[in-house]
């Protein structure tokens, strides 16, 4: 989230698309209610279902599960077209008026530069026209025909209401009523919050459907104002933690990453990572990028880094390729994969394509699994009869399942959807033998490490210097690795501004990534989690509820990365001169010599107004980009591309290119893509409000609250195919089929979409065949194993199916 | 002495016994009509979050043991912390079953193991486990290591073992799997983010 939880009541319009907080997230969602009862805020709901949040909103659109985009460039299109923008923020905050290259096109929903063969981009044309200076050319008149704003005009202008409609099945006049409801919040004093999970991510398109929100945002003036902001609802306790943390297969911690394979020099690295301003007298913040990578190298191999070895920057691995999930399965799949382990994670259920997942679990020679609970992944190799039909004898697989504690049986930090780090306390020990996952994790480092201390092998020096201080070597404390990843001293640091000064003594906790240097002279593992630990103590435990403005921010409550700050962007919640746009939602503001206020201003606390810097450091500009220039796989712009499985067969706004011509998909999983013409309905995942993923059914209370699986089908179809509600049916796409009993619901309307009536199956998720509730299918016998261009996540959400009575 | 129940029930926790107090004369009106001590007076309180999505929404657990070092502690109920500023004491359906999480008839206690061609569990102990991984994970890593790639560029990369971490352990946890991880060489890593 760009905000925070509570920041959701200072909203006066609330759009949920792409997630159903009101049953996902119900108690966050509390925070939309009050904003509906105290702020008189208008709640808009767009999703293939009636929901729960849709049960309680001003506006409910259907929508044709796929389709986020076509919708979302409407809504553009009616901004630009009413003028209905911010227009002080848009020219001075947004790439608006720079100008692309003569060279970039568009043309038949294709970019320039698709390599057809590759499925990917040459990005070169998807760039600013550059001056002598290297700095980026703007027109402030905004009326370059290349400029930004212009180019954006004419990308969205074939969106228009009857083509939006035509495309997602919504209804113009329920449409229409929504653009007005967006519109309404151009103005500074109004804001428009926007509410998502996975039902954006999980798209072949996924991270584009972010950014075309983004990009509303930014034209509203949205972003970085209270009650404003992109948020995205995360689906599991700490998976914002986990993310920051970088565990992802190119990533580092704080969002740095890998090195590439050519990258042979760690100077050739941080150049490549340490862009110039693009515009004069930017911060560009990723500047300090090498003083965050050294520090990390100290944490992780700390004497062992010196600056005449590079900080060992060769002991980190390099990649060639992203080796995320789905590309570990499909080598898997291959047999070029020896050993596998799920920390905490379900892969057989959670993963696309149930099929493929067993087939490739069962060519490993080894899998660990480390959970409090019995999965389905431990036991793949099991009969469970129809719902898992395997032949034990014929899996050669070593199993390993490993206990470890759960959540009341271990003290430590999670990072909420808001980027709040709290600290929570063990309750009672655990049952029998449970370990937590960092003894685990030790306890098998120790091991290792002593295997390599005793016989030769594969390049042994990062194991055996790894930094490892901690009392009890097999089970560090949690507060140990805490104080590793805010970040101590190493040597006395100095402080550039004061001569004699101290930023920090040899061996304190530093209080912030400003004291981070590149000499080796500090280690933080975590750079944009220092100051969660200080010497002050652990902010992280922090439990002052005080809110001193009423807007919902609690400064001493917990700790929020960065640097404690609650609304990210919240330079540009004031104008250029340094003055809220809104003296109700002031969070901070220019006082003569400084930014001060409530909130931990992001941005340089003594640049004035008239320095020229701009609100958005992190990028090399300083402003935001509505044009996203090289970031993303499939384009600048944001474009409708249907899902790879589609109920049309074709694309209404350019049939040569159908589905993201970028996504990620594998070549031997295209035969397993369904066609309309045998799988005719659109499917959708999704949970219920009485479960949690695939853990709840290991539960009583919930596990008698929904204890057999089930899908929702709508009454048109129901009729259509003679199912009366509570029959069992057989659901089944291309990849397998489940059977479950059928829900017949009015929630889920047929929709009339390029002349043809489409009707939607709604798969809740959570069963399986271990746990409490009654046995059932793993829902994600039915996802095509195929992932977004950027993010490689699944398209969970849209794909195709056909039912017939079991 | 005249205590309402509230007071009582505060005098009771926070010095003596209440039966000590009744036996004292200093009984409220109504305790004769009290069939039992409220049961949770007598248990020790510990702030955590509950672990299912990111709302993170505060939570009390109630044991039984005062967490003395030769006491098991016992959790036998679980509730929202009115303190907490973003849920202020609700739970949702999910978290309000978390006492069953808890003690849940599916956790595994010991660690078990799988032989190949197997058709059951076999419990082993930890030593053995966490040996015979270790020795599995050398012997792939020394094979398949890859120090430079046909380049000849240095790469120290290990593709053939691979990693999916939690989405709810703690971020001590995840910052120490990510450690070991790459100092071992492992990319091919993913977590819950993903799917």
């Amino acid at each position: 989230m760009t905000n925070t939880w509570m920041d959701i009541k200072n909203a006066n319009v609330i759009l949920v698309m792409g997630g159903n907080a009101a049953e996902a997230h119900p108690v966050g969602f509390k925070w939309v209610v009050e904003a509906k009862a105290h702020n008189k805020a208008k709640l808009i709901v767009v999703d293939p279902r009636f929901n729960r949040t849709a049960s309680v909103a001003d506006v409910y659109a259907p929508i044709r599960a796929g389709t986020d985009i076509a919708f979302l460039n409407g809504v553009i299109r009616y901004l630009l077209e009413k003028d209905a923008i911010q227009h002080e923020y848009v020219k001075a905050y947004t790439n608006a008026s720079f100008i692309v290259r003569e060279d970039f096109m568009f043309n038949d929903g294709l970019f320039s530069g698709y390599d057809e063969k590759a499925h990917k981009y040459d990005k070169s044309t998807w760039q600013y026209e550059i001056d002598e200076m290297g700095y980026a050319n703007v027109d402030e008149t905004l009326l370059h025909p290349n400029c930004v704003l212009n180019l954006l005009k004419v990308h969205v202008d074939r969106y228009t209401v009857d083509v939006v409609s035509d495309i997602t099945g919504t209804p113009k006049d329920v449409y229409l009523k929504i653009c007005e409801m967006i519109a309404s919040t151009a103005t500074p004093t109004r804001t428009l919050t926007s509410l998502y999970a996975l039902g954006w991510t999980q798209h072949s398109i996924g991270a584009q459907n972010i950014r075309t929100l983004a990009i509303i945002q930014l034209l509203l003036g949205n972003i970085g104002m209270a009650g404003g902001g992109v948020n995205a609802l995360r689906g599991h306790s700490n998976i914002q933690g986990l993310t920051d943390l970088g565990l992802l297969s190119d990533q580092l911690p704080g969002y740095m990453n890998l090195a590439q394979d050519s990258e042979t020099t760690r100077n050739a690295y941080l150049e490549k990572r340490t862009p110039k301003p693009m515009r004069p007298a930017q911060i560009n913040y990723w500047y300090n990028y090498s003083k965050f990578h050294t520090s990390l190298l100290k944490a992780w191999y700390g004497k062992a880094a010196t600056a005449g070895n590079d900080f060992c920057y060769d002991w980190l691995p390099k990649v060639d390729q992203v080796y995320d999930g789905l590309r570990a399965f499909d080598l898997m799949d291959q047999g070029k994969m020896t050993g596998y382990v799920c920390q905490g994670f379900n892969p057989l259920a959670s993963f696309p394509n149930k099929a493929k997942i067993s087939s490739a679990l069962s060519k490993l020679k080894f899998l660990v699994v480390m959970d409090p609970l019995a999965t389905e992944t431990s036991e793949f190799w099991q009969n469970h009869g129809e719902f898992n039909e395997v032949k034990p004898e014929d899996i050669q697989t070593e199993v390993f399942r490993l206990p470890t504690t759960c959540f009341a049986e271990e003290e430590g930090s999670l990072v909420n959807s808001s980027r709040w780090l709290q600290w929570h306390w063990k309750g009672a020990e655990p049952p029998g033998e449970c370990r937590t996952d960092i003894d685990i994790m030790s306890e098998l480092f120790v091991k290792i490490r002593t295997l390599y201390q005793h016989e030769n092998g594969a390049f042994a020096d990062p194991i055996l210097h790894l930094h490892w201080p901690y009392r009890v070597p097999e089970a560090p404390a949690p507060d140990e690795i805490a104080k590793e990843f805010n970040g101590y001293a190493l040597a006395d640091i100095p402080d550039p501004k004061e001569p004699g000064k101290l930023l920090a003594k040899k061996g304190q906790q530093l209080s912030s990534f400003a004291q981070l240097q590149d000499d080796g002279s500090t280690a933080s593992g975590t750079w944009i989690f220092c100051g969660s630990w200080t010497e002050a103590g652990n902010q992280m435990a922090r439990r002052d509820t005080t809110d001193p403005t009423g807007l919902g921010i609690a400064p001493n409550w917990a700790w929020a990365w960065p640097l404690n700050r609650r609304i990210l962007y919240n330079r540009a919640s004031c104008d250029p001169a340094g003055k809220p746009w809104d003296e109700n939602r002031k969070l901070i503001e220019w006082d003569g010599s400084k930014w001060s206020g409530l909130d931990v201003p992001d941005f340089k606390v003594d640049a004035a107004p008239e320095s020229g810097i701009m609100p958005f450091i992190m990028t090399n500009e300083g402003v935001a980009r509505l044009f996203a220039l090289d970031k993303m796989a499939e384009g600048p712009f944001p474009e409708h591309y249907e899902p790879f499985e589609t109920p049309l067969g074709t694309n209404p706004l350019h049939p040569a290119v159908i589905s993201n011509p970028a996504a990620r998909v594998f070549e031997n999983d295209r035969a397993m893509l369904g066609e309309h013409k045998e799988f005719p309905y659109v499917a959708t995942t999704y949970r219920l409000t009485e479960h949690f993923h695939f853990w709840t059914k290991h539960c009583l209370i919930n596990a008698s609250l929904q204890p057999e699986q089930f899908v929702e089908i709508g009454e048109a179809l129901a009729k259509e195919l003679g199912i009366a509600n509570g029959e069992r049916v057989k659901v089944s796409s291309k990849r397998g089929h489940i059977i479950a009993v059928a829900m017949v619901t009015k929630r889920i309307k047929a929709l009339t979409v390029a002349g043809q009536t489409v009707h939607q199956v709604g798969i809740p998720i959570h069963w399986g065949f271990t746990g409490t509730t009654k046995k059932g299918y793993i829902a994600n016998t039915l996802t095509p194993f195929l992932g977004d261009a950027n993010t490689q996540t699944p398209e969970f959400k849209a794909f195709l199916v056909k039912v017939e009575k079991a | 002495m005249q205590v309402n129940r509230r007071q009582f029930f505060k005098l009771s926790a926070a010095s003596l016994g209440g039966s000590t107090l009744a036996a004292l004369g200093f009984s409220p009106k109504d305790a004769q009509a009290e069939v039992r001590t409220f049961k949770l007076t007598r248990t020790t309180e510990t702030r955590n979050t509950c672990p299912y999505c990111s709302v993170a929404c505060g939570i009390i657990l109630y044991s039984l043991g005062d967490k003395a070092k030769n006491a098991k502690s016992d959790i036998i109920h679980i509730e929202g912390d009115p303190d907490h500023p973003v849920s202020r004491g609700s739970l949702c359906p999910k978290g309000a079953g978390l006492l069953d999480f808890v003690h849940s008839k599916t956790r595994i206690t010991f660690p078990e193991y799988r032989a190949p061609g197997a058709t059951a569990w076999t419990r082993v102990g930890w030593d053995w486990a966490l040996d015979r991984i270790a020795k599995l994970m050398k012997a792939d890593r020394d094979q398949h290591f890859i120090a430079q790639n046909d380049k000849r560029q240095t790469v120290n990369r290990w593709t053939t073992t691979g990693f999916l971490a939690a989405s709810a352990s703690s971020n001590e946890a995840g910052y120490i799997t990510h450690k070991v991880l790459r100092s071992l060489g492992i990319v091919t890593l993913d977590n819950q983010a993903r799917v």
